[in-house]
């Protein structure tokens, strides 16, 4: 038996992002339920987000996102041999959206599965992305968050429709000289699986607010500061610092906590709401568009949601 | 010794500027969360981790909704 030459280290090579054009504000959701702007923003951040018409897909969102991140980098479509779609939020179980996904952008048949943590999908897609290109098993992988969590949640309950919405990020990884991706940090917490659950096929998602809030705003800063510490990474030599976009208060409460002084933090949630494994990808793609993170720079990313599943690592960004 | 109930108040009183904003002198046992000072559900869990580390008394989730006023508070943590 032997083993491939081994790649020293991975790296992220470009990131693409895809949000479906329809918007919804916050007095868009006020005509349909008990709530208004300054409630909507003081609790959780958003102003407004972006939903998906009913013909579009995850998987629609995932090959828009995937594509403009394998243009990005450079590469063909031939160039890749693995796509990992992490996502929670199929409308059926049976097919996979990897294999389509691979399949409508001109990927010949590479390894494809998808991945199911929840809102920590991302990272967990990314850690295992980058174990993978560094055993040998596949040159390029990509790796994509897309979610359509509006068809999960009933528009009349506003503990979360308000914070719910659409959207997809991607990023390419391939073989570095030297890492460009941390060791992940991940876990998980099953004895809260109840706070975050579709009960069924006629139940929509259905949130513990307080319990999620509690644990993320209380357990999730030692991940990160763990994640930092095991790439060797003081927080304050990070650029920035990319949390899963669950709710602006959550955001800055790790944020604080992590004491990353020198990070600009991620607040994409305000104009794209919690798209759960989209929405660190979609941020970082955004954030990188606009020019507020510099290529180079080191973030931190950390994944956490239903399960409860959480992942961070910190990576070099493109 | 234990602390009085003035002392827990007093804590509280701060605890609570700290995370809403809210004057002290304003958090009297009658007060009501909600209805009298504004309080939203998600504060009410970071005044109770909080009021954890202060006093070392955990109120769980499921107490903390039938937690309504400043008295109610005062109540459990003195046990």
């Amino acid at each position: 038996m032997k083993i491939p030459d081994i790649a020293p280290g991975a790296r992220i090579l470009a990131f693409g992002h895809y949000q479906p054009a329809h918007v919804v504000t916050n007095d868009d959701l006020a005509k349909t339920m008990d709530t208004n702007d300054e409630w909507i923003q003081s609790r959780v951040g958003i102003k407004e987000r972006r939903v998906a018409p009913a013909g579009e897909s995850v998987e629609d969102m995932a090959t828009i996102a995937g594509g403009k991140a394998l243009a990005a980098s450079g590469l063909s479509p031939e160039d890749v041999d693995l796509v990992i779609v992490a996502t929670c939020t199929l409308e059926t179980q049976i097919p996979n959206a990897s294999a389509i996904v691979a399949h409508r952008l001109g990927i010949q048949s590479p390894g494809a599965f998808d991945v199911n943590a929840a809102c920590a999908g991302f990272c967990y897609a990314l850690g295992t992305a980058s174990a993978v290109v560094r055993g040998g098993s596949a040159r390029h992988v990509l790796v994509i968050g897309a979610e359509k969590l509006s068809q999960w949640v009933d528009w009349t309950d506003r503990s979360t429709a308000v914070i719910f919405a659409d959207g997809a990020g991607a990023a390419v990884v391939g073989p570095a000289d030297t890492p460009g991706i941390g060791p992940v940090v991940w876990g998980s917490a099953g004895d809260k699986a109840d706070a975050i659950v579709v009960k069924d096929r006629q139940h929509f998602l259905h949130q513990e607010g307080q319990t999620v809030f509690r644990w993320a705003t209380t357990a999730l800063h030692p991940v990160a500061l763990e994640a930092c510490r095991r790439a060797g990474v003081e927080p304050s030599e990070l650029s920035a610092f990319v949390p899963h976009q669950a709710n602006l208060r959550i955001v800055e409460a790790i944020a604080r906590k992590l004491g990353a002084d020198n990070a600009v933090i991620a607040r994409d949630i305000v104009n794209a709401g919690n798209t759960s494994a989209a929405s660190i990808p979609l941020a970082l793609s955004r954030m990188l568009e606009r020019g507020e993170v510099r290529s180079g720079g080191l973030a931190l990313v950390l994944g956490f949601g239903a399960g409860l599943t959480y992942a961070g690592q910190v990576i070099e960004i493109p | 010794m234990a602390a009085t109930e003035q002392d827990i108040l007093a804590g509280l009183g701060k605890i609570i500027n700290e995370i809403t904003g809210i004057p002290a002198s304003d958090v009297t046992p009658e007060k009501s969360f909600v209805d009298d000072l504004d309080i939203d559900s998600l504060s009410m869990v970071e005044i109770a981790v909080a009021a954890q580390d202060e006093f070392g008394v955990e109120i769980p989730d499921d107490q903390l909704k039938n937690l309504k006023t400043v008295k109610d508070v005062l109540s459990f943590i003195q046990g």
